[in-house]
């Protein structure tokens, strides 16, 4: 057996994503992370750029409405609220995953493929919602 | 418990007693995501419009200010766990990684305090 500090052959890692073959509970849990950590970053960003601008009075207001409206503020806005949806179905999806159900293939692959669908028709209805008004 | 390999090092040492204090404060706070994510989402699909004037009055009010700093809060908490699992993930050298946690806890601090100071301003009229 090697003994502490001598350099030892490197043990086998577990497999990452080029090994498994691609499927929907898998694309899932990578989205899940993906929107999670876009949304911690980004996504407090710019709830505090929000929140700060309307603290800071009517001309840093001013300032934050002007750039979210712009088209490149609008596809953050609404790249956010698509992250806020896709991983709050995915999360509420987890949450069932962990009273145990919906671990049957059918129904797992179901729910995987929906998930994404209910945040994109969640993101439409919002930003309808607020555009047509 | 062996000193070769790296799970040979560290078999028959039992539980580390912590392993599920992060899940659990991970859903708590995703439940209070859920509620106050919705409760902003709803609150600004019923405003008639967002000017200065609309908002800030919207604000300015003791319960929305408070919920407002409570979002900041859990987004926060439940942010920092998240993306604490990435680092330890995907960032394997030692101190790399103190120095990601370091940073990663003063960040959320920051903006916590940020948040709060927003929503207590607004609420005072400080704004």
């Amino acid at each position: 057996m090697a003994s502490a500090g001598v350099s030892r052959p490197k043990r086998p890692l577990s497999p990452h994503l080029q090994i498994w073959r691609w499927g929907p509970a898998m694309a899932v849990s990578i989205l899940h992370r993906v929107t999670g950590n876009g949304l911690a970053v980004v996504g407090i960003a710019t709830l505090l750029c929000w929140l700060g601008s309307l603290a800071g009075g009517p001309d840093s207001y001013a300032l934050f409405q002007a750039q979210a409206g712009t088209w490149y503020g609008q596809v953050v806005l609404v790249g956010l609220s698509w992250a806020f949806f896709n991983h709050a179905a995915s999360g509420i999806r987890h949450f069932l995953l962990d009273i145990g159900a919906g671990f049957e293939l059918v129904a797992n692959a179901r729910w995987s493929v929906l998930t994404p669908l209910i945040a994109i028709l969640a993101t439409a209805a919002c930003w309808a919602a607020v555009w047509l008004r | 418990m062996g000193n070769g390999t790296s799970i040979g090092r560290v078999r028959g040492l039992g539980s580390a007693h912590s392993g599920a204090h992060h899940w659990l404060i991970q859903r708590f706070t995703a439940i209070g995501n859920l509620f106050l994510g919705g409760w902003l989402l709803f609150s600004l699909l019923g405003l008639p419009n967002y000017s200065y004037i609309t908002m800030h009055d919207w604000l300015a009010h003791p319960l929305p200010a408070t919920l407002a700093g409570l979002l900041v809060l859990c987004t926060v908490w439940h942010a920092r766990l998240g993306m604490q699992v990435l680092v330890e993930d995907y960032v394997h050298d030692a101190g790399l990684k103190f120095a990601s946690f370091a940073a990663l806890n003063l960040a959320a601090f920051g903006a916590g305090a940020f948040g709060l100071v927003c929503a207590i301003r607004l609420a005072l009229g400080g704004a």
